[in-house]
């Protein structure tokens, strides 16, 4: 069946095999290798885009869902001349290893600075209504769907928090 | 042979006047990694679109296979293929080593109707798209005549034999010891199964080009990886071309070649046209090794003055029944305290589960969970505190070889890690912090992990442009090993960061051992070294030797290479002017590493301290990570950023392993309970809290040239057990069967009236 979504910009229609997950979709048919499918189902995080602005695990969703949604991946934050804020961020904090998990942190992070600054509350702040702080046990809150097995955690809350603190 | 005399002369690395070594530079690949452009092996480009395979898996743990449908597979849409035991292709029977020098020996896949364990592949599926291959894999009917196997581990120690081609140590009389000790401890301590869990599955993509084969894989060993493909296929091994550029985690889970390496290759031959195959996430957990469950008695005899004089540590585990493993979970206690009278060693169950293998240290992961609680165990009978418990048996020698320590800080790890972290705040008496409904509790233990040093060669270039070249079948798999080969060789040849290149993961380049047993940054390290200390004699001889060189007639011995320049003295040129001038076509050379004869006269270890301060929820029984701070001695440090990492890394697996990690067996099929990632529970950024480590000063110049040592199992050495004692130091709950969930740490405190 024909999708046609926007991906980091541009326009693609795509007309797949109606099972096809939007990571399948963006891996094995738009060449975008850089979202990761580390389980298939959810529970690691690496697969995570941004659709329409927010994070979403990509291997949970059908790309027949996102007709006419607009897909930032990791390749539509920057490139390696010239790196997104997390992107340079992750890389001066040694915020991985492996790499694997990696763009999915990235793009997670990317959401997670977006909710924080849209005032979205999180099981850890003890008023709700508060306007976020993004502290270190914040941080660790809303990155805790995105697992790292290579285990960079404070490297990477470092890494985001430097660009926190910079936006502030 | 060399000689660890020759190791301790000053070189290029030991005078670091570059200063590259130790520099904290960022990952060499790591653009590429940030940006999702590094590809890995499911996701390199193919000569043409690959179909795809999807594998179908056993749902017994023994038996055979009595029949097999895959009639509405074959039907099935997008189908290309459909192998059982039936149909597959021959392969070279399991074990066959048709050459003798291959490192690893054949391993067929659907070579039968047997099934030897739960989660094996008997059948295989390949068609246009992921979709349609895996739709027609559920399609596969199978019948099994299922046979009673050994699933049971703990029911199984009856049939637990000496691993082969092993004995246990016994030194002075360790019973009479331990009988005449005023004060002892005997415990048992249990570590499950894990699993290695590695961000990315298993993954092959395999092309040929006539009767060569091109396999894109996930692997931890290049030559391993090259050697199983060809023995499996009955081909020469230069017919396989095995590239393992990026690897998304091993962690001793990817040392072997898996199925998707063979059925990939296989279908792609027979297709003609380009394969790629991936475990999934729940066949990773079958289909791959496991570090196996282990039970550990430790036994030890003290003085009144916490001198020990009796020390036994025995560990039980067990392997699949085809292919022998052994946890060494007592091995490092061998070199760790002093003690006259000891007793060490290993019984081992075969089983029918998937095959048991290394994972990250294997032997000191598990192995120092028992010891380093039972040292804390002792401590409080004794009235001792810990660390000055292990003080006192710090050992002058190697405890069972009386060989000298090549360079040994653990006594300073632990000093310095209880300055910094703050131990004196610890109240030596357990349960007595309170922190509204949490208990609080501090915990330390010792860490060791053995040093080697494998042989190992690689190739240097440099071309006109004085761009320099490392080239080496050796693995990244996200240890470093790219950015601190890069920096070896710069600081080698005196030159930029910038002017350095590394190529690795490739059969066809000069062979290193791989990544496994911390043994690969000084490995292959060492070779890139002696490479580039062999590209200086060359561009020297060429300089020398050139009438055009301003360093023409000078002496050899006292030409330098720094800032991009051959130099002696006043006199010199950029290297870029050197080889354009007088070799345009470009210098290549190689050079190699191998143990020298004299490195075992000592016993050769990396050290450490680990320390946690915990929360207990007494209502619910959790434990909370407060603190985690690790001292290290690990050589030479390369790079402090990306060791950093690893130490880290391996810190935070400990944590898992105290609070989380488990499986278990379902003894009704033989089969794990836990087939992913919501099951199987690694830690998560939630769970670590201000943990942090550092290194001391240490140079080895009995480990290679550069004084280098392994740091990636260190970490994870004794990290498990500083929680557990912190646990015990929180609620006055001793738990010794690991993980310490809730629950378990809920019925201690119930026990304990809290």
């Amino acid at each position: 069946m024909k999708t046609t979504i926007t991906v980091n910009g541009t326009a693609r229609t795509l007309d797949v095999d109606s099972r096809t997950t939007l990571l399948d979709a963006l891996r094995e048919h738009l060449g975008l290798i850089g979202s990761k499918k580390g389980c298939d189902h959810g529970q690691c995080g690496a697969c995570t885009v941004l659709v329409n602005g927010a994070r979403i695990n990509s291997c949970l969703s059908l790309l027949a869902m996102h007709d006419g949604d607009q897909v930032t991946t990791i390749e539509g934050l920057g490139t390696a001349e010239n790196l997104h804020p997390v992107q340079q961020a992750f890389l001066e904090n040694d915020a991985f290893q492996c790499g694997y998990c990696t763009p999915g942190q990235i793009c997670s992070a990317v959401g997670m600075l977006q909710e924080a600054a849209d005032g979205w509350p999180s099981q850890v702040m003890e008023d709700v209504a508060a306007i976020v702080d993004l502290s270190e046990a914040e941080i660790r809150e809303r990155m805790s769907g995105n697992i790292c097995r290579c285990s960079a955690y404070p490297q990477i809350v470092a890494a985001i928090r430097s660009v926190a603190g910079g936006a502030a | 042979m060399s000689s660890v005399k020759d190791w301790a002369a000053p070189n290029p690395i030991t005078e670091n006047r570059g200063g590259l070594i130790g520099k904290g530079v960022d990952r060499y690949e790591g653009r590429l990694k940030v940006t999702g452009s590094a590809p890995y092996a499911y996701e390199v480009e193919a000569p043409s679109r690959p179909a795809i395979g999807y594998m179908a898996t056993a749902s017994i743990a023994k038996g055979r296979i009595t029949r097999i449908d895959t009639s509405a597979a074959e039907a099935s849409p997008g189908v290309l293929l459909v192998w059982s035991h039936l149909n597959a292709p021959a392969q070279a029977p399991r074990g066959t080593r048709a050459n003798p020098r291959s490192q690893r020996p054949s391993n067929p896949a659907l070579a039968s109707d047997r099934i030897e364990n739960f989660g094996q592949t008997v059948a295989f599926v390949v068609a246009d798209t992921f979709e349609n291959a895996r739709a027609a894999a559920n399609l596969i009917e199978i019948e099994y005549a299922a046979e009673q196997g050994v699933v049971d581990f703990v029911a199984s120690f009856d049939q637990a034999d000496q691993p082969p081609g092993e004995e246990d140590v016994h030194i002075g009389d360790f019973p009479a010891a331990f009988a005449a000790a005023p004060v002892t401890v005997d415990e048992t301590y249990e570590s499950p199964v894990q699993n290695h869990v590695q961000m990315e599955p298993c993954a092959t993509t395999a092309w040929w080009d006539g009767d060569k084969v091109t396999v894109h894989t996930s692997i931890q060993m290049v030559k391993g990886g090259q050697h199983a493909l060809a023995e499996t296929l009955a081909i020469p091994s230069d017919h396989v071309h095995l590239l393992t550029r990026y690897i998304g985690g091993g962690f001793g889970g990817k040392g072997q070649a898996y199925d998707d390496l063979i059925l990939s290759a296989l279908a792609a031959r027979a297709l003609g046209q380009p394969v790629k195959l991936a475990y999934t996430r729940q066949q990773m957990f079958h289909g791959t090794i496991h570090r196996p469950a282990v039970s550990m008695r430790v036994r030890l005899g003290a003085q009144p003055d916490g001198r020990l004089t009796a020390f036994a540590v025995e560990a039980i585990t067990h392997c699949a029944r085809n292919a022998i493993f052994t946890e060494h979970a007592a091995n490092f206690s061998r070199n760790l305290y002093a003690a006259p009278n000891r007793l060490t060693g290993h019984r081992l169950v075969k089983m029918d589960l998937p095959g048991a293998g290394p994972m990250r240290a294997p032997g000191e992961a598990p192995g120092m969970l028992s010891l380093e609680c039972a040292m804390d165990e002792l401590a409080e009978k004794l009235g001792l505190d810990p660390i000055e418990l292990r003080i006192r048996n710090e050992p002058d020698v190697d405890p069972e070889t009386g060989k000298p320590f090549s360079v040994r800080q653990l006594v300073q790890c632990m000093r310095d890690g209880a300055a910094r972290f703050g131990w004196e705040r610890r109240n030596p008496k357990p349960g007595q912090v309170r922190d509204g409904r949490w208990l609080v509790g501090m915990g330390m233990a010792a860490a060791i992990r053995g040093n080697f040093l494998l042989p190992a060669k690689a190739g240097v270039r440099i071309d006109a442009d004085g761009t320099i070249t490392l080239r080496q079948g050796m693995t990244d798999i996200g240890t470093g090993t790219y950015t601190i080969l890069a920096q070896i060789t710069a600081e080698t040849m005196g030159v930029p960061m910038e002017q350095v290149k590394v190529e690795m993961g490739d059969s066809n380049f000069p062979p290193a051992p791989g990544s496994g047993g911390q043994f690969g940054a000084a490995t292959a390290g060492s070779a890139a070294y002696e490479a580039g200390m062999n590209l200086r004699k060359a561009l020297t001889e060429l300089a020398v030797g050139d009438p055009n060189s301003p360093l023409y007639g000078g002496p050899a011995e006292y030409v330098t290479f720094e800032n991009g320049n051959i130099a002696i003295e006043n006199r010199s040129e950029t290297l870029a002017a050197l080889v354009a001038r007088a070799a345009p076509e470009g210098v290549y050379v190689e050079g190699s590493i191998s143990p020298a004869a004299d490195a075992r006269d000592y016993s050769q270890h990396t050290y450490g301290a680990h320390f946690a301060e915990v929360g207990v929820d007494t209502v619910t029984g959790e434990v909370r990570m407060r603190k985690m701070f690790g001292v290290f001695a690990a050589g030479r440090i390369l790079n402090a950023k990306t060791a950093r990492s690893q130490i880290t890394g391996g810190m935070i697996w400990g944590v898992g392993t105290a609070l989380t990690e488990s499986n278990v067996v379902d003894a009704r099929y033989g089969s794990f309970i836990n087939q992913d990632m919501a099951g199987y529970l690694v830690p998560a950024h939630a769970d670590i809290v201000d943990l942090d480590a550092i290194f001391l000063d240490e140079a080895d110049d009995k480990a290679n040239p550069m004084g280098i040592k392994g740091v990636g199992e260190l970490g994870i050495c004794g990290a498990g057990a500083a929680v557990a004692n912190a646990i015990y130091n929180a609620t006055g709950v001793r738990l010794r069967d690991y993980p310490m969930t809730p629950e378990k740490v809920l019925e201690g405190m119930l026990a304990v009236g809290l």
